[in-house]
């Protein structure tokens, strides 16, 4: 199996070198679906030209990235394309790893639940044979290596590629069983980007049934292992902060990285919901809707803990799902990592209705999005509404899909 | 998505679309095309009037007293030009220096890919004159434009004798809040262009030009004028762009004002609109006229020197002097006065022209159809191709069958819907048959895929790279040789080996053909519908040509008429046609050497426009629609 994999990396490689070679680079790091104000190369390299005069990154009212992206690319920046193509590449194998780690475990419950004769005789069709399960890892990292998102987001230099690489391997941390990494990865990619957070339940629901602790709230043994996850996340939450506090030697990165993804002062047009709201609200109730746009990430975590117990790996596909729909600046590049999981429930899919549809209005919003925003910027024919009516279209199109799936597997 | 979410509604719904498939099909596509007729109707087709407060409710009272000036500048400027053999520059910038204008000149010079032979032209140099009238109540921060271009012989020279005296008269008065700039232009387009890369110090062409010395400010709208007679008997406007885009509709709306209150007759596409509106007769014009502008428009070529600055967020029109055999004559200082009236509206602008539609079509100068109106023509011809999609629809998903009558989009698929019945009645190892087929996956997709835009990418790179081959080898001149390969490497296309899928197995089986017709019928509903938004009339016109074909295409059943309903049905022959019907509503019918001619000129037009000023009709034809037509192409084919 390492051989399709090393093929498949091989093409997903030398289509990037191409691409940054050509001059679609220089548009494609322009669009605003690929690039938001968080993400954005432009705004890594501003803050980098700050850092090397001396003067505080966040001093200017351009760069939101955290410090130790800043530091890392301070060594790194003559290798800048090379760092994006590999973290490209340690994402899709860490996913692969993942995931043939989890069909391991899928197909040893499965085959448990088989031998105990649980299952319904008319589910015979969604048991899922070894041949099925040998093939999705490899179309796991296909998914996410060539999927044009991932590729535009590669070639734009969209940091958002990083945190993706964080996340792939908190889930290859948590589905191999390991607390302490687990954690790890999980505070550097809350450290990142905030949103994570959420993945802290679905992690620890998946450890917890790893261990084969019930998951009642009387149970002692419960109460402890949570304690000690959560005692290791927040540690090293804490550890990474402070870090980053003596790098650059002040708190300055707090305001201008998590109060910028908190409270969403730059409306720049991008395929979320935010900026076109909060560009039409008066001021002053915009304190208040921001507050009921950001419930929306953290919100469904908790009924969905309850619903998705003994699912945590789907539970933590929704909720990254839910993280690239409702976060103030998405990307192409978050919604091309949840894609990515796609295919560990293809088995699910002759349940999915209208899930053709979905994706063709899906594809059709994703070429719309220049057109619009060519007759809305350039041509000066169009205006706002018509691009936004897009980006609704496409976050309905994701929602409905997700919920359907989320329908079928419960 | 209730109403499929509801097994009862789902069912119900899907015997309908695979029932009455075809019916529903064949009346979406007359519902289209009914309502791009019913269009010039006056209820879809309401007035127009003017949004802009700024330009509505204010009057101007014009002065231009200097119609016998225009002519006598005129007189002088023809004669000096027959003595530079050129555009004479030292003259203009004398006159204009005269007149107290701020005067620049800007040379530029431009090497076209391949000669031009309509316009005779291959190497063009040339100087483009300007002069800048400051406003004495701003601060040049905002400005308009009156450009007249100098073209060969003695054409157009009434238009710079106007412009001169006009700004002669301008140059007098104590009211302008924004800068006007006189501009004469020579090589029409290619002047403009490199006018307009200067102003705005970019290079989106390989122009070479000096930069321009003199800026005053923001250009907020342009009317460029043609004139060629002492005196006119009408006006005709143009207002298509480059890629089909318009101004706003106020600026058409200003113009017709003024001509209105002048008394002059004013037309567009060279027809005058009648008074009557409800008679057969009428309506017919209108249509006419509608027709017209969706052709002229679907060109994508700009229809007069105004086209271009559109590209740069500039509302522009261009104003035609015509002098036919009419009675009612009128001379330069009407002329002129309505120039100065539209002027001084555009000068009382306090923001840029946005109230209005850009979005319309205009069945006459006196209604429009506006975007909400017009899009339903073009939704209906897309609904048969959805229609038709969701027929084939679930075609390429892998998996057993078994619960497959649930969902709509797989049940449609008539052999699955077949090894489903199957599969009810209990017959296993039918079942397992079928399971076991050798299903194409998308792999089998791939090689006519890349073959058809293998293809497409040829067409649009060859016909230029390989002129030089071309000549060496065969008797031809590089203009006819460029023309000539676009041709070959067309027709060469259908030729294209048929049958890559073969290479993979399972391609060969009929499942392979409709998962390659459901792939082309969304790829050419994206395509239109992206071509549709951004210029109406190119994705209408080839929505209305290749949605039938495209929709019934199949490799069995009379497969000569469906292949002479394809080839009639490819972007070429559009064009052809289109050259006909274009010469038919102008009523000068082309015969069929005449017609071919046109459009060996119309093919080379296309190049040019592309390379020259990056017109999108050509690259969207051959690195898109032809693939897709292509990979239609091989439906047919398919074995």
């Amino acid at each position: 199996m390492a051989a399709p994999l090393v093929l498949v990396v091989l093409v997903a490689v030398t289509l990037r070198a191409a691409l940054y070679r050509s001059s679609l680079a220089a548009f494609i790091s322009e669009r605003v679906e690929v690039a938001s104000p968080l993400s954005a190369w432009k705004r890594v390299v501003e803050g980098l030209a700050l850092l090397d005069l001396g003067v505080s990154p966040y001093s200017g009212a351009i760069f939101h990235e955290t410090p130790l992206i800043i530091y890392l690319f301070h060594f790194l920046i003559e290798y800048a394309e090379l760092v994006f193509m590999i973290t490209d590449v340690l994402t899709a194998v860490a996913l692969y790893l993942a995931i043939q780690d989890y069909n391991k475990v899928v197909f040893k419950k499965q085959k448990l639940l088989i031998e105990l004769d649980k299952y319904a005789p008319d589910v015979a069709e969604l048991i899922r044979t070894p041949m099925e399960m040998h093939y999705i890892p490899l179309k796991v990292a296909l998914f996410y290596l060539l999927n044009p998102y991932t590729v535009m987001s590669c070639v734009a230099k969209s940091t958002c590629a990083i945190n993706n690489t964080v996340i792939a391997f908190f889930i290859l941390a948590t589905i191999k069983g390991s607390a302490f990494l687990s954690a790890v990865f999980l505070a550097l990619a809350t450290y990142q980007s905030l949103y994570p957070v959420t993945l802290f339940a679905p992690a620890l629901l998946y450890l917890l049934q790893r261990q084969f602790i019930p998951i009642k709230p009387k149970s002692k043994s419960f109460w402890l292992y949570t304690m000690q996850y959560a005692a290791l996340y927040l540690c090293s939450l804490v550890v990474i902060i402070c870090l980053s506090f003596f790098l650059l030697n002040s708190w300055d990165f707090i305001p201008s990285v998590y109060g910028f993804i908190l409270s969403v002062p730059d409306l720049t047009p991008n395929i979320g919901l935010f900026w076109y709201f909060f560009a039409e609200m008066f001021e002053h109730f915009s304190l208040f809707f921001v507050c009921v746009f950001q419930i929306n990430v953290f919100f469904y975590t908790i009924p969905l803990a309850v619903k998705l117990k003994e699912h945590p790996v789907f539970f933590m596909f929704v909720q990254l799902a839910i993280i690239s729909i409702f976060k103030s600046y998405p990307t192409v590049g978050d919604v091309a990592l949840y894609m990515a999981f796609l295919p560990v429930w293809s088995h699910l899919y002759r349940f999915l209705r209208n899930i053709f549809i979905l994706s063709c209005v899906l594809i059709v919003c994703s070429l719309l999005f220049p057109v619009l925003w060519h007759l809305w910027i350039y041509a000066g024919s169009a205006n706002s509404n018509f691009y936004y009516a897009i980006t609704l279209t496409f976050n309905i199109g994701q929602v409905s899909r997700e919920t359907r799936r989320t329908f079928t597997s419960c | 998505m209730g109403l499929l979410s509801d097994p009862h509604c789902r069912r119900a719904l899907s015997r309908l679309v695979v029932r009455l498939n075809t019916p529903l099909c064949v009346l979406s596509y007359v519902a289209g095309l009914g309502w791009f007729l019913a269009m010039a109707l006056p209820p879809l087709a309401p007035r127009t009037y003017m949004s802009e407060n700024a330009m509505g409710s204010t009057m101007v009272e014009e002065q231009f007293p200097h119609g016998e000036r225009a002519l006598a500048y005129a007189r002088d400027f023809a004669a000096q030009k027959k003595k530079a053999g050129g555009i004479p520059v030292a003259w203009l910038e004398k006159t204009m220096w005269g007149l107290g204008l701020e005067v620049y000149k800007q040379p530029f010079a431009r090497t076209l890919p391949f000669p031009d032979e309509s316009r005779e032209r291959y190497m063009v140099k040339g100087t483009n004159v300007y002069g800048i009238l400051r406003a004495p109540r701003a601060a040049s921060t905002e400005s308009l434009v009156l450009s007249v271009p100098c073209s060969e012989g003695t054409q157009n020279s009434q238009a710079v004798g106007l412009m001169l005296a006009l700004a002669a008269y301008f140059r007098g008065q104590i009211y302008w809040a924004k800068d006007i700039i006189f501009l004469v232009n020579e090589h029409d387009l290619l002047g403009m262009e490199a006018w307009l890369e200067a102003y705005h110090d970019v290079n989106v062409t390989e122009m070479q030009s000096s930069g321009t010395l003199g800026r005053a400010g923001a250009i907020q709208a342009a009317v460029a004028l043609e004139l060629s007679s002492d005196v006119v008997t009408s006006f005709d406007v143009a207002v298509e762009g480059l890629n089909g885009q318009l101004p706003n509709l106020d600026l058409v709306n200003l113009f017709h004002a003024f001509c209105q209150k002048n008394g002059l007759l004013c037309t567009i596409q060279g027809k005058l609109q009648r008074s009557d509106w409800d008679t057969l007769p009428a309506y017919a014009h209108s249509l006419q006229t509608l027709l017209l502008m969706v052709l002229k428009q679907g060109s994508g070529r700009p229809q007069g020197d105004h086209g271009l600055f559109l590209r740069y967020h500039i509302e522009a029109i261009t104003v035609r002097g015509i002098n036919s055999f009419r009675q009612y004559k009128y001379d330069m200082t009407t002329v002129g006065k309505t120039l100065e009236g539209m002027f001084r509206k555009l000068n009382n602008l306090l923001e840029r022209l946005h109230q209005s539609y850009f979005f319309y079509l205009l069945p006459s100068l006196s209604r429009f159809v506006s975007i909400g109106v017009y899009m339903p023509a073009f939704g209906f011809l897309i609904l048969v191709l959805v229609l038709k999609i969701s027929l084939l629809g679930g075609g390429p998903r892998p998996g057993p069958r078994g619960l497959h009558a649930l969902d709509l989009w797989m049940q449609l698929n008539k052999c699955e819907a077949a090894s489903a019945e199957r599969l009810w009645d209990g017959d296993q190892g039918a079942a397992h048959a079928v399971a076991e087929e050798p299903r194409p996956g998308l792999l089998a997709l791939v090689p006519p895929l890349l073959v058809c835009h293998a293809a497409g990418l040829a067409l649009y790179l060859l016909p230029v790279l390989g002129q030089r081959v071309a000549t060496q080898h065969f008797p031809v001149s590089e203009a006819e040789a460029v023309v000539l390969t676009l041709i070959a490497i067309y027709v060469a296309g259908m030729a294209l080996p048929h049958s890559a899928h073969r290479a993979l197995p399972g391609g060969g089986s009929d499942r392979g053909w409709m998962t390659l017709k459901l792939l082309a019928l969304l790829y050419l509903a994206a395509q239109l519908s992206c071509a549709a938004l951004l210029n109406f009339s190119l994705g209408f016109l080839l929505a209305a040509t290749m949605v039938p074909a495209a929709a019934a295409v199949r490799p069995t059943g009379p497969r000569l008429v469906l292949a002479a309903l394809l080839v009639l049905s490819t972007p070429a022959v559009t064009l052809l046609l289109g050259i006909f019907l274009h010469r038919e509503l102008e009523e000068r019918p082309a015969g069929l050497a005449e017609g071919w001619q046109l459009f060996l000129q119309a093919l080379a037009e296309g190049l040019l426009q592309h390379h020259l000023y990056g017109a999108l009709p050509f690259p969207f034809l051959a690195l898109l629609t032809y693939p897709c037509w292509l990979l239609l192409w091989n439906v047919l084919c398919w074995k």
